[in-house]
């Protein structure tokens, strides 16, 4: 192994190729997990509670029987048994279930029956005859609930409270200060595709057509449910029709298994979209209480950062908002805290961007407050504030080219001139314009991977790890790391990925797929190099013999002298002469070394433009400019598909989308596509993103950041601001809706 | 009691015989013709990914019933490329990046197809954005669909152009 690791940079990363799997997207061809109908096959259908708190006191299960075609009805009385009780959290990462183990209910939209029948139709019917009749109780279901407690710990691992000097003795010296609450509300994930499963068994194995963000702990969840072992299980999810963080946990498509071992029949369950308001998680509502001072030239002071959220009344994750403002500018002081209250919702979970998304539209905000306070331009307040190391611990960032961001964004925004005061500008037609902006920033994680790979006698490769692909792009900038890392030209790569059997790829999420999976694409790929090389450079008959020193390069599937490129030999030729039919070699990926000396975290500037009705208060974002840094891009085309639906997340987040909740019921009252609003064609402005070079030696071993969810991070705080800019009205309440503009006249009163 | 209703399905005929008059035109493509490219996002026509032409109309599957549409012209989006090469909307969607995860992509195509087809929106991203607002896409992709119908609009239009000389 020579010392000096050389990042090989072949032909394929970095090009901004199209999709591998986009012929099989646009023909219908390619296949989800409800796409699938073994012979045999019976259809479930959930019938869900319409109450958030009691019990079902009855069900007419005679009646759904006596429909044709229902085969059987799934209670709590005839569930097959369960090797471990829905509740119990032993297995890692794994949230409590609701799988028909009592009468209890929980929260609104929980499942409370399985109607399976030949037909879906039938079993539509069947659900509907189930009437079930309920003891309802009480519920509490806002931000005001009593019962407000500390956590211990918020997200995953982040500490519930942190304090980093002395925030108090900040403000107090204080010149200006900010101290603002900002809402946001319960929000849910809504991918396209509804949760959904085919299911058979075979005796006790156990085979799968089953979106998931996770094969291990899908197959570590299931297995000790049904106490079967996890290499009994084969699940495949060769494309997810989107997960967002809501298919990385199993979830309610238990039910469909169960159902499929209750009639020893294959069973297909599939969501409906009304079902998925209620247990597949979402993100928590919160109350964000910013507190900030700057000197009288705009230097911080302190930040002080309250997150009230809310769980649910029976598991545990908090969101973790708070969690942005020890990230993102340098300020003596900085507290981070939580509290939460206990609701009759679901529970919930990890929604794109969890924490930062709602906590940067509330910091950013707030950040913008103070730089009007002390009389500044937003971007001038940002870059005095600049944070050159980690701000809590002093750490130096691994990469951070936010600056870059910021001038790139701005020139191309054309933000110089802006006027500092609101209410400046109007378009031809009498609307109100305004600029905002807000500072994107996501963490660069690292999981567990595996992956294999094999060179094959006929020059042809390999690769093969259980990576999932939500949309992301994974079959292809996996598959372009891949043939990078054994020298081959994409074209003679078989890049095998999507189901159960292959090396544990580990999650997709957290933003660190590729960088995961993609670090142990490389690590196999570069060891099946390494032997190779070995054989080559030891072999006197190889124009390759007694290179071992100065090192070669695998490239176009031949093995070249790194300083004389008339000197190769193709790898067909290595192995035949070696009389190997293939070299076959597993590579591994784990978290960072580096990652206990540096902060590793992306970062990026949005740019927003809205116009609002002077009379009506209607906003529209008209003009979204985003620059960002995210270390080495290895699909630029892939990569700005991810920013582009990161900044429409943040629109959404901004003007959209809200789940109501009716106090009185607990119920989602806009439990479908059509009142939960998420932005259509028409919603979304002209957009662009713009990749910023960033070079990163210690992140990991490919360079890379992640991109799937920093866009949302700068977007919501950088339209609230824009809209602030546009009318003098802080909205502190998102979604930011035209009755808040308009009530009270405070368009009127921000004229005055 | 089972109804025999007829179709043509990408331009081949189908003859289904229907013991349930509550099958959806979409649950019939998926669950009993095995066409499982048209999806069900929401199954009440709030999100168009299960667009389809029903006699060269754009319709939600979802709210379609089978035994309604005795006789009529189905295309999905599988019938597209029958032929071996792609639509060039298809071709477009793919050169822009206009889906990620995919779900929504047979009916954002279908969709796109119509609306090149209705002659309403030309090459206006403008008005395609609006026509195009009745299909959902929660992975964000609009800014690639709308470049990918501007584009197959400008090629489907001077194609027509070269037959019709």
């Amino acid at each position: 192994m020579a010392e000096v690791l050389r990042m090989r940079h072949g032909s394929n990363a970095g090009q901004p190729i199209t999709r591998r799997d986009g012929v099989l997207k646009v023909t219908g061809q390619a296949r989800y997990a409800a796409d699938n109908h073994p012979p045999g096959m019976l259809h479930a259908v959930l019938a869900t509670s319409r109450i958030a708190r009691g019990r079902v006191a009855s069900l007419d299960v005679d009646e759904a029987c006596a429909h044709p075609g229902v085969v059987a009805v799934m209670t709590p009385g005839n569930r097959p048994a369960l090797a471990m009780h829905p509740d119990d959290k032993s297995v890692p990462f794994s949230f409590r279930l609701d799988l028909l183990q009592n009468d209890r209910i929980r929260y609104a939209g929980q499942p409370i029956a399985v109607v399976i029948a030949e037909t879906l139709e039938a079993a539509a019917e069947g659900a509907a005859l189930l009437a079930p009749r309920y003891e309802v109780e009480p519920v509490e279901v806002t931000l005001d609930a009593d019962g407000v407690f500390v956590p211990p710990a918020v997200g995953v691992g982040d500490p519930g409270e942190f304090r980093h000097g002395d925030v108090e003795a900040g403000l107090a010296v204080a010149a200006r200060r900010v101290d603002a609450t900002y809402e946001t509300p319960m929000q849910f994930h809504n991918a396209m595709e509804p949760h959904g499963v085919v299911a058979t068994w075979d005796g006790d194995a156990l085979s799968l057509d089953m979106p998931t963000q996770g094969f291990a702990l899908t197959q570590m969840r299931l297995a000790a449910l049904f106490g079967i072992e996890a290499r009994d299980i084969h699940i495949r999810s060769p494309f997810l029709g989107g997960g967002f963080g809501s298919k990385l946990l199993t979830g309610p498509q238990v039910l469909g298994i169960l159902a499929a071992r209750l009639v020893g029949r294959p069973v297909k369950l599939v969501l409906r979209r009304d079902q998925m308001y209620g247990p597949v998680t979402h993100r928590a509502p919160t109350r964000q209480r910013v507190r900030l001072g700057a000197t009288g030239d705009g230097g911080l002071t302190a930040i002080d950062h309250h997150v009230r959220t809310a769980v649910s009344r029976f598991d545990e994750f908090f969101e973790p908002a708070a969690g942005v403002s020890r990230a993102l500018y340098a300020a003596p002081a900085i507290a981070t805290t939580n509290e939460a209250v206990r609701l009759d919702t679901g529970t919930p979970g990890f929604m794109r961007a969890p924490g930062l998304a709602s906590g940067s539209a509330a910091l950013e905000s707030a950040i913008d407050e103070l730089a009007e306070a002390c009389g500044m331009d937003p971007l001038d307040f940002r870059l005095r504030n600049y944070a050159e190391v980690e701000p809590v611990t002093g750490r130096p960032f691994s990469s951070k080219a936010l600056r870059e961001c910021y001038a790139e964004g701005a020139a191309r925004f054309g933000w110089a001139g802006r006027p500092l005061l609101p209410r400046q500008m109007r378009d031809e037609n009498g609307l109100l314009v305004g600029w905002g902006l807000g500072t994107a920033t996501f963490p660069s994680h690292m999981f567990q991977a595996e992956a294999r790979a094999v060179l094959r006698r006929d020059g042809t490769g390999v690769m093969e790890t259980g990576a999932h692909d939500m949309g992301q792009g994974a079959w292809t900038a996996l598959a372009q790391i891949a043939a990078d890392s054994l020298g081959l030209d994409i074209e003679q790569l078989e890049f095998r990925a999507g189901h159960s059997a292959l090396p544990d790829a580990g999650i997709a999420g957290g933003s660190g797929h590729t960088a995961t999976a993609g670090g142990a694409i490389l690590a196999a790929g570069e060891k099946v190099i390494a032997r190779l090389t070995e054989l080559a450079v030891s072999d006197t008959r190889s124009p390759l013999f007694g290179a071992g020193n100065i090192g070669v390069v695998p490239r176009h599937g031949r093995l070249v002298r790194w300083d004389d490129e008339s000197r190769s030999e193709a790898f067909a030729d290595i192995l035949t002469r070696a009389g190997l039919d293939q070299i076959e070699e597993n590579g591994t990926a784990g978290s960072a070394a580096a990652a206990e000396h540096y902060a590793m975290q992306a970062h990026g500037a949005v740019f927003a433009e809205v116009k609002v009705d002077p009379d009506l208060g209607q906003i529209r974002a008209t003009r979204l400019v985003g620059a960002f840094a995210a270390g080495r891009v290895i699909n630029p085309r892939l990569v700005r598909s991810q920013y582009y639906g990161g900044m429409i997340w943040g629109v959404s987040f901004a003007l959209h989308e809200q789940a109501v909740l009716d106090p009185r019921s607990g119920r989602v009252m806009n439990a479908d596509l059509a009142e939960y609003h998420v932005p259509v064609n028409a919603d979304v402005p002209s957009l662009e993103a713009i990749l910023v070079e960033e070079e990163d030696p210690h992140v990991n071993a490919l360079g890379i950041k992640g991109v799937g969810e920093i866009g949302i991070t700068g977007t919501a705080g950088a339209i609230a601001n824009a809209v602030w800019h546009a009318t003098g009205v802080r909205a502190r309440q998102f979604p930011i809706a035209l009755e808040r503009l308009v009530s009270e006249a405070e368009l009127d009163q921000a004229e005055r | 009691m089972s109804v025999s209703v007829t179709f043509t399905v990408n331009r081949i005929p189908r003859t289904v015989d229907l013991d349930d008059p509550r099958v959806t035109l979409l649950d019939l493509l998926r669950e009993r013709l095995d066409l499982t490219g048209t999806k069900k996002g929401c199954d009440r026509g709030q999100c168009g990914a299960c667009t389809i032409l029903l006699d060269g109309r754009r319709v939600n599957a979802c709210l379609a019933l089978a035994i309604s549409h005795d006789g009529a012209d189905i295309q999905t989006v599988e019938g597209l490329s029958a032929g071996g090469a792609l639509h060039p909307v298809q071709v477009a969607f793919i050169n822009h990046d206009a889906f990620q995860c995919g779900f929504c992509t047979p009916g954002q195509i279908m969709s796109a197809i119509g609306l090149i087809e209705e002659g309403q929106a030309g090459d206006d991203p403008e008005r395609i954005r609006e026509g195009m607002s009745g299909n959902i896409c929660r992975c964000g992709a609009y800014r690639g669909i709308t470049e990918a119908v501007v584009e197959a609009a400008s090629v489907m239009n001077a194609t027509r152009q070269e037959d019709a000389a």
